[in-house]
């Protein structure tokens, strides 16, 4: 009987484990070529001087003491890297805390609260090379919307993208009008998933807006804020295409606008316009993002998800 | 079958053959650039070529500006990409060099080398082995565009002097009409203006003191000709800091603004984008009356034979006929750009103008010398210059980090 049993069903293990294998083997080879072997290339390439554009000998850590030591790269890394800081405490305030004050009002369920959902959607459907050339076009000195509104009370010509202390501001800020409905959304789903009865009893037993938001909403959307949380990091440390559409890949004015993707790219693939391409000191960069996302990400999720255990 | 039906078949027959064979024997050869908007002219250039060589048809195909040194770089890293590169110049010619990837030209299998101007082959040769791998295309010239139509009619000349433009500036500005066109929004154009601009102040001398270690970016003259930049500021549009290279261009060919610092490189195009504009293009403002103009120029970039190329010979024919009279006359006619070919006839009068100016111009520092390590003088200056131009560092400031920066491999800065 036992017998009997192990043969008729390992030949059906082996056919299921085959079937397994070869619907698994296609989006191997793709992750083995296209993520797998570009992030171990980086790995390697930035152990290696570069002669031109080919590798010719191997230098240990040298690219890397580089870019966090000698003036002017470590000047530059660390100014990107400040920027990206800037961007996701930025995002965390501005665009996170935002979407959670629209989230708690579409919650409401107030009049029309279908319409605003869509329109606040709507523009994390646009590519963000759009957003960046359209709010390039917005923020002109001379011709863009925002400076002829600010004309009609008298303000004069602002050059947003091209001041220092305006310029990381502008972008950021079109980076937000462009990303505020994703975490609206989230939060949304998970204020949503929060029962019905809960809320019914904190208003019966007299909680207002404010007590309902912050003693029964935003504990239980815990495992939302962790999604949006992880999701704004990785985003604000590979920030790369609005930079570059309304700032180029110099982060003008004068590295005001620099962000640690904008530095990578410069420096491994250069620039007609600024020089040559230096793939050990770029793999190096590249490394050194690779370990600072992967790393704070594992111990932030770490952190949030025993905050919604607690919770 | 008839004998005249045999006849015609086989008579069919050897013209098919013929025909085969001369496709079969034909070479396709590619040629790779950034300059999409040339399409068509170099079409027209091919179509000559092939009408002289008819084994070799050549397919023009480019890419994007901005992402062109990483296509070609990674094309030819994998033992791809065109049969014949457009390549850049000095420094960015150099890094494809030492990785092997581009042929050397000699006389013996590109004679029309012979064509070129000492200064234009120093921009395709690579210094370490003193060998040409680039046959230099076009010499670009930074100057100042007029509109003559806008003096014209505020009544006033254009400037030749310092003291000139600031009081032709006053002028223009009082009578509501942007003086100089330019901001500071486009960073590679940044190290041009500079260029553009403090050359006349510091003249030829001052290149031959920085080249041979006696001078550093921290010298008196270069400090005192950023320090002139800054008395631009009044005279350029409102919120300059914010204006870019293409909204310069769109003000100065609209007439809102009388002057426009600018490169050559883009007569052509203004010519397309306002027909009727009654533009001219002259040295900056010299540092007092009686100087040489100084105009500043450069070698744009040139035309390279991929090493892995699988129809080398076809290339560097197609390469030296590049070289020739006939290629460089059409070529100029045109694109509006000066082939620095020897012999070469301009008929455009403001081309022409533009080749005139060239004979006393100086070199784009930056660009010429340094660009061939990191870090290059280009990302240093482009850094610091709009810091500078807004007033958060001084001068001497963006001389020193200039310096400094540029003696992590620059020998002769170093310790200085």
């Amino acid at each position: 009987m036992t017998d009997g049993w192990r043969h008729t069903e390992r030949p059906f293990l082996w056919r299921r484990a085959l079937w397994i294998a070869a619907l698994l083997t296609p989006a191997l080879v793709v992750m083995v070529l296209f993520v797998l072997w570009p992030l171990l290339s980086a790995f390697r390439f930035a152990f290696y001087e570069f002669n031109g554009l080919r590798p010719s000998g191997f230098i240990g850590l040298e690219n890397f003491r580089q870019v966090l030591f000698e003036k002017p790269f470590s000047d530059w890394t660390y100014n990107a890297l400040k920027h990206n800081v800037i961007a996701f405490l930025a995002l965390m305030v501005f665009e996170n805390g935002t979407a959670f004050l629209i989230a708690f009002a579409l919650l409401k369920a107030l009049p029309g609260h279908r319409v605003h959902q869509v329109i606040v959607f709507l523009p994390v459907v646009l590519s963000a090379v759009i957003v960046g050339f359209l709010w390039k076009l917005f923020l002109h000195p001379l011709f863009g919307l925002v400076n002829q509104l600010l004309g009609l009370v008298g303000i004069g010509a602002v050059p947003w993208l091209g001041n220092e202390n305006t310029a990381l501001g502008s972008i950021l800020f079109a980076n937000i009008w462009h990303w505020l409905g994703f975490p609206t959304l989230v939060l949304l789903a998970g204020m949503q998933r929060i029962s019905k009865d809960m809320l019914e009893a904190a208003r019966l037993d007299g909680a207002g807006d404010y007590a309902l938001m912050t003693k029964i909403v935003w504990p239980l959307i815990a495992p939302s804020v962790t999604i949006v949380t992880i999701l704004t990091f990785i985003g604000s440390f590979n920030w790369f295409e609005i930079p570059y559409v309304m700032a180029g890949l110099t982060g003008s004015p004068g590295g005001s606008t620099d962000v640690l993707g904008l530095y990578f790219y410069r420096t491994a693939f250069g620039s007609t316009t600024t020089g040559i391409q230096d793939f050990g000191q770029g793999s190096a960069l590249a490394v050194l993002m690779f370990i600072l996302v992967a790393g704070v990400t594992a111990i932030a999720l770490r952190y949030l998800r025993r905050r919604e255990i607690e919770q | 079958m008839s004998r005249r039906r045999i006849g015609l078949a086989l008579a069919a027959a050897s013209f098919a053959w013929g025909f085969a064979s001369s496709v079969a024997h034909a070479t396709d050869i590619s040629f790779w650039t950034w300059r999409q908007e040339d399409k068509a002219a170099y079409n027209e250039l091919f179509a000559d070529f092939t009408k002289a060589n008819p084994d070799v048809h050549v397919k023009f195909e480019s890419f994007p500006d901005e992402n062109y040194p990483t296509i070609v770089s990674t094309a030819l890293a994998g033992g791809k990409g065109g049969d014949v590169i457009h390549t850049h110049a000095y420094g960015w010619l150099e890094q494809f060099v030492k990785a092997g990837y581009f042929e050397p030209l000699d006389m013996n299998t590109v004679p029309s080398l012979a064509n070129q101007p000492a200064d234009a082959l120093v921009s395709g040769t690579y210094r370490a082995d003193k060998k040409v791998y680039s046959l230099p295309f076009a010499s670009q010239t930074l100057g100042l565009f007029i509109n003559k139509d806008v003096f014209a009619k505020a009544g006033l000349t254009p400037p030749t002097t310092w003291d000139e433009f600031i009081t032709v500036s006053k002028a223009l500005k009082e009578k509501g009409i942007y003086p100089l066109a330019n901001g500071m929004g486009t960073s590679w154009f940044n190290e041009m203006f500079v260029a553009i601009f403090t050359n006349p102040f510091l003249g030829q001398g001052f290149v031959g003191d920085l080249t041979s270690g006696k001078a550093t970016f921290k010298d008196p003259r270069y400090v005192a000709a950023l320090g002139k930049l800054l008395e631009l500021r009044p005279y350029m549009p409102d919120g300059f800091e914010g204006i870019d290279y293409e909204t310069a261009g769109q003000l100065f060919l609209s007439g809102k603004a009388a002057m426009l610092a600018g490169g050559s490189f883009d007569i052509a195009t203004y010519r397309s984008q306002n027909p009727a504009i009654n533009m001219d293009f002259v040295a900056p403002p010299m540092a007092k009356a009686g100087d040489t103009p100084q105009a500043t120029k450069f070698f744009d970039g040139g035309y390279a034979v991929n090493s892995k190329s699988a129809n080398k010979e076809a290339a560097l024919k197609l390469v030296n006929w590049m070289g020739t009279k006939e290629f460089g006359d059409k070529f100029s006619a045109l694109l509006g750009n000066i082939s620095p070919i020897k012999g070469v006839v301009i008929k455009d009068e403001l081309l022409s103008h533009v080749a005139k100016l060239n004979e006393t111009a100086m070199p784009h520092i930056n660009v010429v010398y340094f660009r061939f390590e990191k870090p290059t003088g280009s990302e240093l200056l482009q850094g610091d210059i709009t810091k500078m131009m807004s007033g958060s560092i001084a001068p001497d400031q963006l001389a020193a980090d200039l310096t400094d920066g540029l003696a992590k491999w620059y020998k002769p800065f170093q310790g200085k």
